[in-house]
């Protein structure tokens, strides 16, 4: 294979590349957030006028929710009733694997691509 | 048989043709074995915990374990391979030889933002200390941790920018004092020493025995990842060590024992001490445990700790995302700027000065949960792409065609074991976190188009090989 000489890359060019990168990356970071769908999924179940005993716990958690600096049930209420929200979608899964194996799929592809590219060039003629 | 190897004295592959100035060579496997859990004991004194909130006090013991297999069979992999790559960017370079340009692209990328982020994660944990003691030492209006955030990230960066030798000395030290205290914490909370105090019986029984039932077992392995991640950043420092065969295998394997102790240990004293619900959303959950004690020793050692383990993990994170963008950088993979060395210091400066304002951005922006989950699915990535490349690896470079420095037994199980268990973290990811993951992949999926339609003119092709192994079989 004949020896591929890359074109030599400008200065502004080498910075706008920076900057593609970092949009990409403070892109993925933060549009979820924009759009407000960042963050775990979370339910709340508030209990009306809680007591230790509604809200479940023992006289050693509530011991040791006190040493913690929550005196009362309502202190300690917020963390208690927060719980994760586990439903799903079988579809939303299947989603999920799409995205991941495509994504390998396609890097795998590509990489192999590139891979023979190299090693011609590297061994040919060795 | 090729007749260079890593095991060579004169000839051992290390560096691509034409360096003139390289990192230097002064780690023994100490400061390995320092950097590996250095990066990670973090993880024990925050972070872990929230598996806990994922699912239980049970299904984050049961997660431990399972992440702790997981690792186990990262370390293996890691170890052979890297015994054999010795280069600085660890699986970006183990990936460029063994898989392809793309793949390592984006293997650096999963490295330095797993680091970046868990560099990230470390600052904000100083600044939620700082605010902790400032309230015990009655400190009135809540204190702004901005300030200690910037502090910590640029202290570590200028630490990082002077000297690799001064930097991971400083860690080792700071990680043992870290692991000693987690050991203290232990022994002085044992039934044996304090009757009454551990009650795994009342505080794990009942509703909070498994609040979400078995699902809650598969959701906890999101973030018992974070027990171990970064272990396998071991190999960042492979051009830097004077004995990569040796050191980098002993080092990397003697770091996953030590963090497995670490993990079971943290996960009894602080399942035995908080109710779950307290504990699955702690900010400093071995400091907390400190505190619950009644011991103001316990408190000043677990404090002392807390910060010497966040400083340490930070300080690790900015030498290995450093080293993976300084490698791509050489590599034009991205601008050539990045891939100088400093002519005095031989540290990869400019890439060190870069990725501070990134860190800060993660730091001063993002919640701590989401800036480590964004670092356990960089992290997960990466460990999807570890038996893809193992048995490639092998494939390729059968035994008997390159030496190398450790062979790790029982191939294909470890690299089976790997991808199924990887498998099940992306559910558990999913549960609770699906957008971030959808996210994350979507911005690797548009990084890599890029990279292959554009930014690839830019490399020169055959220059990027540059291990003195024969031809892989199949080409």
């Amino acid at each position: 294979m004949a020896h591929y000489k890359p074109p030599r890359q400008s200065r502004a060019g080498q910075i706008i590349d920076v900057f593609v990168l970092l949009a990409l990356t403070i892109g993925a970071l933060y549009v979820p957030l924009w759009l407000k769908l960042a963050g775990s999924s979370t339910v709340q179940t508030p209990v009306e006028n809680p007591t230790w005993e509604s809200l479940g716990q023992s006289p050693v958690m509530v011991e040791r929710w006190a040493q913690l600096g929550y005196a009362t049930p309502a202190d300690a209420h917020d963390l208690i009733t927060t719980r994760f929200d586990y439903a799903f979608t079988w579809g939303a899964v299947a989603l999920m694997v799409v995205v991941i194996v495509g994504y390998f799929v396609m890097m795998l592809r590509l990489s192999e691509k590139e891979y023979r590219d190299v090693i011609s060039e590297k061994f040919d003629g060795k | 048989m090729t007749d260079t190897d890593i095991t060579s004295g004169t000839m051992d592959g290390m560096g691509p043709k034409g360096t003139k100035i390289g990192l230097l060579r002064v780690l023994g496997p100490a400061h390995v074995w320092a950097l590996g859990v250095g990066i990670v004991l973090v993880g024990e004194y925050m972070g872990w915990n929230f598996s806990v909130g994922k699912g239980g006090a049970y299904a984050s013991l049961i997660a431990c374990w399972f992440a702790g297999i997981l690792y186990t069979c990262v370390a293996m992999i890691d170890s052979e391979v890297t015994s054999t790559v010795a280069s600085a960017g660890g699986q970006y370079t183990q990936a460029k030889h063994i898989i392809g340009p793309l793949m390592a692209f984006n293997v650096g990328l999963y490295l330095v933002f797993a680091y970046t982020m868990l560099e990230a994660a470390n600052a904000v944990t100083v600044g939620f200390l700082v605010q902790e003691v400032a309230g015990m030492t009655g400190h009135a209006e809540a204190l702004n941790d901005d300030a200690f955030i910037v502090l910590a990230i640029v202290f570590l960066a200028w630490l990082n920018y002077r000297g690799v030798l001064a930097t991971l000395t400083f860690s080792l030290v700071i990680t043992a004092f870290a692991f000693v205290a987690i050991l203290l914490l232990f022994v002085m909370t044992a039934p044996a020493v304090a009757p009454g105090l551990l009650q795994h019986g009342e505080l794990m029984s009942g509703g909070a025995s498994l609040p979400y039932g078995w699902i809650g077992i598969i959701a906890a392995m999101h973030f018992g990842l974070w027990y171990y991640l970064g272990i396998e950043g071991t190999t960042q420092a492979a051009e830097e060590v004077r004995s990569p065969a040796r050191s980098l295998p002993f080092g990397t394997l003697a770091g996953i024992m030590t963090l497995i102790i670490a993990a079971t240990l943290t996960w009894y004293v602080c399942a035995g001490l908080m109710p779950w619900e307290y504990l699955g959303q702690a900010g400093t959950p071995l400091f907390d445990a400190a505190r619950l004690t009644g011991s103001t020793f316990l408190v000043v050692i677990l404090g002392i700790g807390t910060l010497f383990a966040t400083l340490a993990s930070a300080n690790g994170c900015i030498n290995d995302a450093s080293r993976a963008w300084f490698a791509m950088g050489r590599d034009k993979y991205l601008p050539g700027w990045f891939g100088a060395v400093h002519p005095v210091y031989r540290t990869p400066y400019r890439a060190i000065i870069f990725l501070v304002p990134i860190a800060l951005l993660f730091a001063l922006q993002l919640p701590l949960d989401q800036i480590i989950t964004f670092s356990i699915l960089s992290g997960l990535l990466g460990y999807t792409f570890m038996p893809i490349n193992m048995i490639l690896f092998r494939r390729k470079w059968p035994l008997d065609s390159i030496k190398r420095g450790y062979e790790h037994p029982m191939h294909p199980l470890p690299a089976i074991t790997l991808l199924a268990l990887c498998g099940v973290t992306y559910f558990a990811v999913f549960l609770g976190y699906g957008t971030q993951l959808i996210a994350m992949i979507a911005f690797y999926i548009v990084a890599s188009l890029w990279f292959h339609f554009w930014r690839y003119r830019f490399v020169d092709r055959g220059a990027q090989f540059t291990m003195p192994w024969p031809k892989p079989r199949g080409y």
